[in-house]
């Protein structure tokens, strides 16, 4: 048996730490958001294996008052020209121009989104955490209410949200710092891979809360702390295997899926993996000092009183 | 020996739909009927297209009568779509805040500036009164002055009150003048328009009543009295194919209210067969791995827990073609995850059976035991996954809504089978 509430100083500090990195990349280098957030075009073009000019590309877009452009080549025979937002008009000329000169190459994905809509899809991100967050503490304490001793049940939804923030700072941290580095942006998949993550990673929480909830109505003798002990070792395998299956289909679909999928997954996977040890080694935990801290507490006002 | 029975007939049956089940999610045999080939609902991202938002400026609009003017709006342009022989074109109202969205998908058209047109061929008619001499100056002279706010003013119209538009356009008709020979092209109102032409024939007696299309006036016709049959004539100087294609547009539905683009986006087909592959791939060396794992991992019981994720997987297809639900990239992703946890349930009900045998329970109560007592944690995390799914759902965004709708689905679906295929299959096979 592995002693989890003894080990749990050492993973405090592992996670504190990464959680700090996270943290502060996020304050540093802040997020990339993405064209459906900030608005703007993105034209793929399909070359045929023509070398095109950039600087041409630059100057038809200067020409219709488009500055800052971004020029990228996108797969093999690919190149995407990315903008602020482009009305119709605009994109025929500029489509009907580089046709003009490079007769091959072929117009594969035209995409303008106007600031409204980024604006918009921004809020409803934030709003959808915040709402997937403020149910699940509900659900869970809701789902804990009988449990009332030693600790009261919204203690465990309070205590699961707090590992839930450990799970989604680190991937989130992770992009700020992908971002800065390789210039990856987050686009709505990201939001809904957080969002997944929070769903998964409270998944493995309430197996270990479950069973703690069934060993404190079995086995009232027991001490908290060997309560959290047992109950972690006996769903150990559980909350690995239950995780580990996900992990097989995300390995797959990021190594032979889509490009397109690739970051999306790779936030899920690693949403996945930390949702899996942070219910392990720092929910249950939490909860124990969380225990000690309210026993401290009362102890001393028992302490007081009888002084008096 | 009549418990035995009836737990193979229960398995019998499960197996019989899950075979049709799989016919149907295949669908490609030469035998089946064609109710059975019905395709996939491919998102646009997979199957290539056109995917347009146009904002409804419903500034002219009673709060009341919104919803009803988008739905008119909606009508109209899905009329419009439908002229083309664009197939299943989807053309959806979506309301953010104050405003109205109009979102409008087009499978298989590429050619973006196309689909705006036509779309936006569809003219807006309306009739605009005479503003005051005095007031035409100002304007003239606030334009002369360059105030911004003036700018896109028209000095010497604006719209009728009570407004009348094409919403109340009964027919339009091509006729020639009998004396020019020039084309002209009739109106006739429907009973409400009617009254409100009659209206404002009379109050603008002597005055040009202008007929604007599209923003800009096509015919200025000065009204000598009182109209009270409905009928007008535009008498703009075009030619007969002219009017002809005027004629069209308007009877093919005039927009209620004016709509701006504000949102663009084309995907080739190439691009999503290719992703469309890959993620089949993907899917199908992850059920495998999956299905290994459990083998593994819990031997005998693995082979049952990996029928009933096959069945699973068949099953959820199935559904996907029956409701349908669109399958976009993210659609598929969901699907893909769901995979994975789909035997989530079996593990914790595994899991169980092994404590149970542990502290001494023989083999087939431990297993019954194992499902009992697995069911508050398969049931909670269930449901915090089915939150998020119905969080997610929440989102406009089409593509989001695909994944969560795929996902919940799969969650659902997998209650089933993880517990009650997987149960049957044990009762019927484990002594």
């Amino acid at each position: 048996m592995i002693d989890f509430i003894k080990v749990r100083k050492i993973t405090y500090w592992i996670s504190g730490a990464l959680v700090l990195i996270a943290w502060i990349s996020l304050i540093i280098f802040g997020l990339k958001p993405g064209m459906d957030f900030t608005g703007g075009s993105a034209l793929e073009l399909k070359l045929n294996n023509v070398n095109i000019d950039h600087q041409f590309i630059t100057d038809v877009y200067k020409q219709f008052g488009y500055q800052n452009i971004s020029i990228a080549p996108s797969g093999d025979d690919g190149l995407t020209i990315r903008s602020t937002d482009i009305t119709e008009e605009n994109h025929q000329k500029i489509i009907t121009q580089i046709k003009e000169k490079y007769n091959e190459v072929e117009e594969m994905r035209f995409e303008s989104f106007g600031p409204v809509i980024g604006r918009e899809l921004r809020n409803k991100s934030i709003q959808g955490i915040i709402l997937v967050v403020i149910c699940i503490v509900l659900y869970l304490s809701y789902a804990f209410r009988q449990v009332s001793r030693p600790m009261a049940s919204w203690h465990y939804g309070v205590t699961a949200i707090l590992s839930l923030i450990h799970d989604i700072s680190i991937p989130t941290g992770l992009f700020a710092i992908l971002g800065h580095v390789h210039g990856v942006e987050i686009d709505s998949n990201f939001i809904v891979a957080l969002l997944v993550i929070l769903g998964f990673s409270v998944h493995d929480t309430i197996i270990v809360f479950d069973r703690i909830r069934e060993k404190l109505r079995t086995h009232p003798g027991l001490d908290f702390g060997q309560v959290m002990n047992e109950s972690i070792n006996e769903t150990l395998r559980r909350s690995i295997f239950t995780s580990l299956t996900l992990v097989l289909v995300l390995l797959a679909l990021l190594i032979f899926g889509p490009a397109s999928l690739f970051y999306f997954t790779l936030t899920l996977l690693i949403g996945t993996f930390f949702g899996t040890y942070s219910s392990i080694f720092i929910a249950s935990p939490l909860l124990y000092d969380w225990y000690l801290f309210l026993q401290k507490r009362k102890n001393k006002k028992q302490g007081e009183i009888k002084k008096r | 020996m009549k418990e035995n029975s009836k737990n193979l007939l229960i398995v019998i049956i499960i197996l019989i739909v899950a075979i049709i089940a799989g016919l149907f999610a295949y669908g490609e045999l030469d035998f089946l009927p064609n109710w059975f080939k019905k395709p996939y609902r491919l998102g646009l991202d997979l199957s290539g297209g056109t995917r347009l938002i146009y904002e409804a400026d419903l500034s002219q609009v009673a709060e009341a009568d919104r919803d009803s003017a988008m739905n008119g709006l909606r009508d109209v342009i899905e009329r419009r779509v439908n002229l083309f022989g664009v197939s299943e074109p989807r053309v959806e109202v979506v309301q953010v805040g104050d405003s109205y969205r109009l979102n409008v998908e087009l499978a298989g058209v590429k050619d973006i500036n196309q689909a705006i047109q036509m779309i936006g061929e569809t003219p807006y008619l309306e009739f605009r009164e005479q503003r005051p001499q005095e007031e035409t100056e100002k304007i003239l002279e606030e334009q002369k002055n360059n105030n911004p706010e003036y700018q896109f003013v028209d000095p010497y119209f604006v719209p009728s009150q009570p407004p009348l538009t094409g919403k109340y356009l009964k027919t339009a008709r091509l006729d020639f003048d009998p004396r020019t020979y020039e084309p002209v092209v009739s109106l006739e109102f429907n009973d409400e328009g009617a009254k409100i032409f009659a209206e404002l024939t009379q109050k603008n007696v002597g005055k040009v009543l202008a007929i604007y299309l599209d923003g800009q006036p096509i015919s200025l016709p000065v009204v000598q009295e009182e109209i009270t049959e409905g009928k007008a004539q535009i008498t703009g100087k075009f030619t007969a194919d002219e009017a002809k294609k005027l004629v069209e547009n308007l009877n093919a539905g005039a927009l209620p209210v004016p709509i701006k683009l504000i949102s663009q986006q084309s995907i080739g087909a190439l691009q999503g067969e290719f992703f469309l592959k890959l993620s089949i791939k993907a899917g199908v060396i992850g059920l495998i791995a999956v299905i290994i794992f459990m083998l593994v991992m819990y031997g005998k019981l693995g082979i049952f827990s990996s029928l009933a994720l096959i069945i699973y997987t068949i099953l959820n297809l199935a559904i996907f073609k029956l409701i349908p639900v669109t399958m976009s990239l993210s659609g598929i992703a969901g699907f893909i995850l769901s995979i994975g946890m789909a035997v989530d349930a079996n593990i914790l009900i595994f899991e169980r059976y092994r404590e149970e045998r542990k502290i001494g329970l023989e083999n087939k109560r431990a297993l019954f035991e194992g499902f009992k007592r697995a069911w508050p944690s398969i049931r909670d995390s269930n449901i915090s996954t089915i939150i998020t799914c119905l969080v997610l759902y929440n989102f406009t965004s089409s593509m989001v809504k695909g994944f969560a709708l795929t996902l919940l689905i799969g969650v659902v679906t997998s209650m089933f089978t993880a517990i009650t295929v997987t149960r049957s299959l044990l009762k019927a096979f484990i002594k």
